[in-house]
């Protein structure tokens, strides 16, 4: 407590930019406010940083358009989102539905990935699973208008200039897609390997799909997004007899920035590997 | 450019807590492992304050140093890359530190 005016230290810190002088107060100081501090403990700062000489105010600092103050926050940048995607994982979990977020680069294959796999599922002898999808594109429906063409019900959402889904935008498209008890809902993301690893929705996990196309290379030079994962899928392996790309390597540098993550191969052209993908679906449901 | 989310999170989280305040420095801690680009961050900053009661204030950045441990022999290290090494030549290392992104402070009239 600061010893002359009694006001409680914690929290807030005042300071006259033109001084440098740390103080932290949780109350504003007039203008007028120029006692000495004599017998001031340091609140949380070494005595000797916490330099007195400018708070005898002189005539122009005195000024109050002048006095700034300098509040602590400690406020994390994404809490809010961070927030909204707590509240969807529990509305979703409450339901029993698993949400996944796909994520890759654009032309990875994601929705050709989605439409093979909702049919599949359809098809299979296994427990019925019903999906339904988001869908998250910078512009137009075609994404979603694909999805629809599956029968599986989807819901469209247009970020317009924006690089990446956040929870709020996902919450309303739950919302509006309002998916049944017990199913799958995959939320495509934007296509972007480097904003959307930073926000989370909500999801159960985080599946990021890199298509062979793209470069071996590709989770060491977005290694934020392959850390996030928690399932890479590796796609469109039928054209691996036209490429020179290297699987062990691509894997290898998946798990340089992710040890351990699994990483299925496969291809939604051919349907190779496709089992071992549905088999990881049907786990995580439970 | 995820920076001008994050900007406008800034903004938003700002104005909120401060409502009807002159804003003139907001001070904020980025991680290197945060996946955050200062620059980025600071051109975002203009764009995303404009007309704001932030408008004009600056953005002051304190760089958090990465943190990791080598899950193979245990050592504690700083790194700036999440594509990392340990000295014994282990590559399963885990990131303790260097992905916050939060506000410090805010400077007000």
């Amino acid at each position: 407590m600061c010893a002359t005016c009694g006001c409680a230290g914690a929290g807030v810190r005042v300071v006259d930019p033109t001084r440098r002088h740390d103080h932290r107060h949780d109350h504003e100081h007039p203008s007028d406010h120029d006692h000495p501090h004599p017998d001031h403990t340091p609140h949380d700062r070494p005595r000797d940083d916490h330099s007195h000489d400018g708070h005898v105010q002189d005539a122009a600092a005195s000024l109050a358009s002048d006095r700034t103050h300098t509040i602590a926050f400690e406020h994390a940048v994404l809490a809010k989102n961070d927030d909204l995607a707590a509240a969807n994982r529990a509305w979703l979990t409450e339901r029993g539905i698993l949400a996944l977020n796909l994520m890759s680069s654009p032309g990875s294959g994601k929705t050709t990935l989605l439409v093979r796999t909702i049919y599949d599922l359809a098809a299979s002898d296994g427990p019925e699973l019903a999906v339904s999808v988001v869908e998250g594109d910078q512009e137009t429906l075609l994404d979603a208008e694909r999805i629809a063409d599956t029968g599986a019900s989807v819901i469209q959402i247009n970020t317009g200039s924006g690089c990446h889904l956040d929870a709020a935008m996902v919450e309303r498209g739950l919302r509006a897609l309002d998916p049944p008890r017990r199913s799958v809902v995959f939320v495509e993301n934007v296509g972007n390997l480097v904003c959307p690893a930073l926000f989370d929705l909500g999801e159960a996990a985080k599946v990021v799909i890199i298509s062979v196309t793209e470069g071996e290379d590709k989770p060491l030079k977005y290694p934020h997004m392959f850390a996030a994962a928690d399932l890479v899928l590796l796609n469109k392996i039928d054209l691996l007899p036209y490429l020179e790309f290297d699987v062990e390597r691509c894997v290898a540098g998946a798990r340089r920035v992710n040890p351990g993550v699994e990483v299925l191969p496969l291809s939604a052209s051919s349907g190779e590997g496709l089992p071992a993908w549905y088999d990881w679906l049907r786990r995580r449901v439970g | 450019m995820h920076e001008l989310a994050i900007t406008e999170s800034i903004v938003a989280a700002v104005t909120e807590k401060l409502p009807g305040r002159d804003v003139r420095r907001v001070r904020v801690r980025v991680g290197r492992l945060s996946g955050i680009v200062p620059d980025a961050l600071r051109f975002c900053f203009e764009l995303a304050t404009a007309g704001t009661a932030l408008d004009g204030a600056s953005l002051d950045i304190e760089s958090a140093p990465g943190r990791g441990r080598c899950r193979e022999c245990g050592v504690e290290f700083d790194t700036d890359d999440l594509v990392v090494m340990c000295e014994c030549g282990g590559v399963d290392v885990e990131v303790l530190g260097g992905r916050e992104l939060t506000i410090r402070e805010v400077e007000v009239v």
